[in-house]
């Protein structure tokens, strides 16, 4: 155990893809294996992308020649990263890849939802296009489905494209019981019934909450409420009266997701019967 | 006496703030006290701005003098730790400072910092870097640290930096940011949106910025106590492969209304005050979905759309999916 261990140490020391996880700024980015990268099919297309993508191929699998020119290998350093940076949004949709991100998102590597009401649920990085040199790398998250600039400008410099657009997306499908998806209980084959029924819950509540008893009683059941972590809104006060328009916006919202909440409880019932 | 040399005091400084640091300038200065404004003296002065706030912070006297500058009384030996004291002085100014950032002079101080930038811009990339104001949670001392209010999405975040985890909510307030855009209405961005018509964003790029004003210019809130600001409406919508992800997906989209908004004020309308669609607009709705139950999602490009592989898969709708694609 213990030589299997230095042995890998001492890997981990010399390789170009160990130097690029450690070095700083690129702390969201995952391990992708080398027989992965080995695998021609993976990299399907990326040749028209990088520019000396044989070397940088070989940089990053650590099969250069020593004797490459100094002013060549300066550029290649780029085309290296660019290649793995486009390799790693294509391994991290594959199995492996994902389990990968999901540890390092366990560890809250992505960082933390700066919006309050979140109560610091992990974040994962995404890309807002496929396409490299577009936008750069932002941070979705799972609980109010909105993303978020990263906080840190070595973080914000990161090309988005290395996640992609759809790994997020597949890791709350793939490990929505993992707690990737916070709401409602999770993602067995019930998840989306419990998500609903959660969702239909508070909005009824809520509602009937406000029939029986009129707004008095609903301002402190809501206050409450947010108390207890319980609520999905800030709700704006001034001296504990709720804004007329910010309270008309909120309350059109709400009435968005009661509809939302009707279109699938009918869908439930739709496919159950 | 003592007065009065303070205030002279206070004067000079305030013109020529390189001479002598009063104990407001030093403690607004320090790092992490950015979002806090100048409260003047002639504010912590007036007794009835501070009516109740004695029973809150021990040492009060003394505190009063700390944060006025004022020599201390001979018996000053009777503390038994000036820590204290100071502690009970920031206290007291957070306190005179929530008070103070709700009158005409306390939200024109603090319309500055927010217009330089000060308080730092929203960290959620869809209200493209608007501007926030410091919130508490809290008007009471000692519950929650400072926030920070995004007058675009209506939401609170916490400051990107640690070294706010120091100050205390209660020092800005929970009423200030809302009637600091209630004051401004100007800086507060409209609750209706509606997305650009098609002309390409590309194609408007070479005018200068001189049509964007007057695009600017355009915008009315037909509400004049609402805000007057166009607001930056785009609301994230989740992909996977190109295809929306569909809210029949158990991880699907649930909370895309938290962001949304109407195209129009009138939409607003449309709810009562209960949070009902008013005159069946949501039954209307119903109707149009269980009329058109089976034709609707075998033709709707946009169901169909949805449906992802891994989704067909688990929900085992793909005799819906594959027609679509194929």
């Amino acid at each position: 155990m213990e030589e299997v261990s230095t042995g890998s140490d001492s890997d981990y020391s010399s390789s170009w893809i160990s130097w690029f996880l450690s070095s700083k700024g690129n702390e969201y980015f995952c391990e992708v294996d080398e027989d992965f990268i080995l695998d021609r099919f993976n990299l399907t297309g990326l040749n028209n992308e990088v520019a000396n993508y044989a070397q940088a191929l070989d940089l990053i699998t650590d099969n250069l020649d020593d004797d490459i020119q100094d002013e060549l290998r300066g550029s290649l350093d780029v085309q290296a990263r660019l290649l793995y940076g486009l390799i790693h949004a294509r391994w991290i949709v594959t199995q492996r890849g994902l389990q990968k991100m999901l540890d390092k998102y366990k560890r809250a590597d992505f960082g933390r939802c700066p919006r309050v009401l979140c109560t610091s649920q992990p974040l994962l990085p995404l890309g807002l296009t496929d396409l490299p040199y577009e936008k750069s790398v932002k941070l979705f998250c799972a609980r109010c489905e909105d993303i978020y600039s990263p906080k840190s400008t070595r973080h914000g410099s990161i090309d988005g494209a290395y996640f992609g657009t759809t790994f997020a997306h597949l890791m709350g499908i793939v490990w929505g019981s993992l707690g990737c998806v916070p709401k409602g209980g999770g993602g067995d084959v019930m998840g989306n019934v419990v998500r609903v029924v959660e969702m239909a819950r508070v909005g009824r509540e809520r509602e009937r909450e406000r029939e029986r008893v009129g707004a008095e009683r609903e301002r402190e059941r809501v206050g409450a409420a947010e108390q207890a972590g319980g609520a999905d809104e800030y709700r704006p006060k001034i001296y504990g009266f709720q804004l007329h328009e910010t309270a008309r916006l909120q309350r059109w919202q709400e009435a968005m997701r009661d509809r939302q909440i009707g279109r699938l409880e009918k869908f439930e019932v739709g496919s159950r019967g | 006496m003592m007065e009065e040399q303070d205030v002279q005091e206070g004067s000079y400084t305030s013109s020529t703030p390189t001479s002598t640091l009063t104990w407001i300038s030093w403690f607004c200065s320090l790092p992490g006290h950015e979002y806090f404004c100048e409260v003047t003296e002639d504010f912590i002065e007036d007794d009835f701005n501070l009516t109740g706030l004695n029973s809150l912070v021990p040492f009060w006297k003394e505190a009063m003098e700390m944060v006025l500058d004022m020599d201390p009384d001979e018996d000053a030996s009777k503390i038994p730790d000036v820590s204290l004291v100071e502690s009970s002085a920031e206290m007291l100014y957070g306190l005179v400072h929530q008070r103070y950032i709700l009158t005409r002079a306390g939200l024109q101080a603090m319309v500055e910092k927010y217009e330089s930038g000060i308080f730092g811009c929203c960290p959620r990339v869809y209200c493209v870097g608007c501007n926030v104001v410091p919130c508490g949670r809290s008007d009471m001392p000692g519950l929650d640290t400072v926030k920070l209010f995004c007058p675009n999405c209506n939401d609170i975040y916490i400051p990107p930096s640690s070294r706010f985890q120091g100050v205390d909510g209660a020092f800005f307030g929970t009423t200030f940011p809302h009637l600091f855009f209630q004051s401004y209405r100007e800086l507060a961005p409209a609750p209706f949106w509606k997305p650009p018509t098609t002309s390409s964003p590309s194609g408007r790029s070479p005018r200068s910025n001189e049509s964007s004003s007057s695009l600017e210019s355009q915008f009315v809130n037909p509400n004049p106590y609402g805000g007057q600001k166009r607001a930056a409406g785009y609301v994230y919508v989740p992909r996977i492969y190109g295809f929306r992800v569909s809210e029949r997906a158990k991880s699907g989209p649930r909370m895309a209304w938290l962001r949304m908004r109407p195209e129009s004020p009138s939409e607003l309308d449309q709810v009562d005050w209960r949070g009902k669609w008013i005159g069946d607009a949501y039954s209307d709705d119903e109707d149009d979905d269980s009329a058109g139950d089976e034709k609707m999602e075998r033709f709707d490009f946009d169901t169909d759309g949805e449906e992802d592989e891994e989704e067909e898969e688990e929900e085992e709708e793909d005799d819906r999916g594959v027609p679509m694609q194929g």
